[in-house]
């Protein structure tokens, strides 16, 4: 495909290549705003450049290059008056055309950057999607319904934080990985939470997050392919989208028991089931491989009733001791229900603070029909809708109270 | 290399620390004070006594005005401080995390500015 590149074809190289080309230059840079001004310059050189000369047979570094020397050329004009630091960084290695080579480490230091606790969590998540996932700020400040003015200035902010600190751009040491590895899964794992959650909603740009997350979660892996907890976390997100165009229909949430599993996607679940396996036989479980075992065990069923529940309580047994929230303790008393009946489930739920927490008092409202209280039932379902702040999930609530009479 | 405030942290009126563990505290402090002049991290740094003990100067007038301190009235005060010279944030995080433990309070890290810019960053 040498023939001229379109508009829609540039915008997937920005997206695909973007996020790659302003960690190299971070790196060669040694600053987020001049790698992203470079790299926003370069791309505007490419619309009017390859129309005319095509596709260069490697985008991404001909991006790179050419970003790289419009930044030098720049520092060099401005030389006299700021970046005093950058230029020297920069300046120190003017005629090694190659150090723009993309090294696979760029990404993965700059991700460690995105997530650093020294930012808010908030700041990990707009950071990341901006300068590892190349989303525009309009399209992040859309996906998490806040004002673009916000979102903008939370970028800068956090932008600001990292240069006035000198915050470093690097893969921590071993003593500090395990934290930190974490808390940049989480950020992926928030992602596509968020994606996710709003799969009940036809916005477009917020499904892209899960998308997103898995690409991100993927280069993880891909940089990383010794951490069992990143292989987890693709797992349970690849295993978890497998599901996702059959949670809604007509505008209606349908629960796991129910959705058509012939529209599950195949492929994701392969995938998933394959690296699970992987993390079974490597034996060092963790909260996100034991949870995406879990889902590969409902995706590995027919039917509903064929799921083995038995092993999916073993599972959260198991997961608890990672995870020792009242969430996770919510979820595991759906498998005692399936296995040791709705009065032993229902018990273990009353134990739960987790009044105002939608799926507590959906799981309380369905435990208490199963179990004949059913005008308490109906109270918890009154509860659970009046909560629910998804137009969906509240219709599936409203047929089950309505279902009691 | 950047330079950061490491300032030290209470809630006033917050549990008096008992004399035994004060005095270790002060040993602890000191040993950790000792190892940053020896790696050269050290630009300076004590503790400070109550505010209640401060004086605040206000010349921004036609005069100057002087008033019994402190200058805020919130709980939460300084204790101490050192200014400490470090390579990156992470740096100082880990030199932060020796001190906090040194003299038992949280320690906030706030890097200095750099020499003022000729012109303003875009």
């Amino acid at each position: 495909m040498t023939d001229a590149p379109t508009a829609d074809d540039i915008a997937r190289v920005f997206r695909d290549e973007s996020g790659r080309c302003i960690a190299t230059l971070v790196r060669v840079l040694g600053d987020i705003d001049l790698a992203e001004d470079a790299v926003q310059e370069a791309f505007v050189t490419a619309a009017q450049r390859w129309p005319v000369d095509g596709l260069p047979p490697n985008p991404g570094a001909w991006i790179t290059t050419t970003a790289r020397n419009r930044a030098i050329d720049r520092l060099r004009r401005e030389s006299s008056r700021e970046h005093r630091e950058t230029e020297a960084t920069a300046m120190a290695t003017p005629n090694e055309p190659l150090d723009v080579g993309p090294l696979p480490d760029d990404q993965l230091r700059l991700i460690f950057t995105c997530c650093h606790p020294a930012l808010s969590d908030e700041a990990h998540i707009a950071l990341t999607l901006r300068l590892i996932a190349g989303l525009h700020t309009p399209e992040i400040a859309a996906a998490f319904l806040v004002p673009e003015a916000t979102m903008a200035q939370r970028i800068v902010r956090a932008k600001k934080k990292i240069k006035a600190t000198n915050l470093p751009y690097r893969v921590p040491d071993a003593a500090e990985l395990p934290d930190r590895l974490r808390s940049v899964l989480a950020v992926l794992y928030l992602i596509f939470t968020e994606g996710h959650r709003s799969s009940t909603s036809t916005d477009l740009v917020r499904r892209d997050l899960c998308a997103e997350a898995i690409r991100l979660t993927r280069l993880v892996c891909d940089l990383m392919p010794e951490e069992p907890e990143a292989v987890g976390l693709l797992a349970l997100l690849l295993l978890t989208d497998s599901r996702r165009e059959t949670r809604v229909v007509d505008g209606v949430l349908v629960p796991l028991p129910d959705q058509d599993r012939e529209r599950w996607d195949r492929d994701e679940i392969a995938e998933g089931h394959d690296l699970v396996r992987r993390c079974l036989r490597r034996n060092h479980p963790g909260a996100y491989q034991v949870q995406a075992a879990i889902q590969a065990v409902h995706t590995d069923a027919d039917t509903a009733a064929s799921t083995d529940w038995v092993q999916i309580l073993a599972l959260y047994d198991l997961l608890v001791p990672f995870a020792p929230t009242p969430v996770v303790q919510l979820n595991r008393a759906v498998a005692v229900a399936e296995v040791r009946g709705p009065d032993e489930a229902l018990a273990e739920v009353e134990l739960l603070d987790l009044d105002g927490y939608v799926p507590f008092h959906a799981v309380r409202a369905d435990l208490l029909r199963r179990v004949s209280r059913t005008a308490e039932a109906a109270v918890e379902y009154d509860r659970a809708v009046s909560l629910s702040p998804s137009d969906p999930e509240r219709r599936y609530l409203e047929q089950r109270r309505a279902a009691l009479a | 290399m950047t330079q950061y405030l490491l300032s030290v942290h209470y809630v006033e009126g917050q549990g008096a620390t008992p004399p035994e563990e004060m005095q270790e505290a002060f040993e602890a402090v000191d040993t950790f004070n000792k190892k940053l002049m020896e790696s050269g991290q050290w630009v300076f740094g004590g503790g400070l006594h109550t505010p209640d003990m401060s004086t605040v100067v206000d010349a921004t007038g036609a005069q100057t005005v002087t008033t019994d301190g402190p200058f805020s009235e919130a709980k939460e005060q300084i204790g101490g401080f050192w200014i400490i010279e470090a390579a990156d944030l992470d740096a100082a995080l880990a030199i932060a995390a020796e001190g906090s433990a040194a003299c038992r309070g949280p320690v906030e890290v706030r890097p200095f500015q750099d020499e003022p810019p000729a012109d303003a960053d875009a």
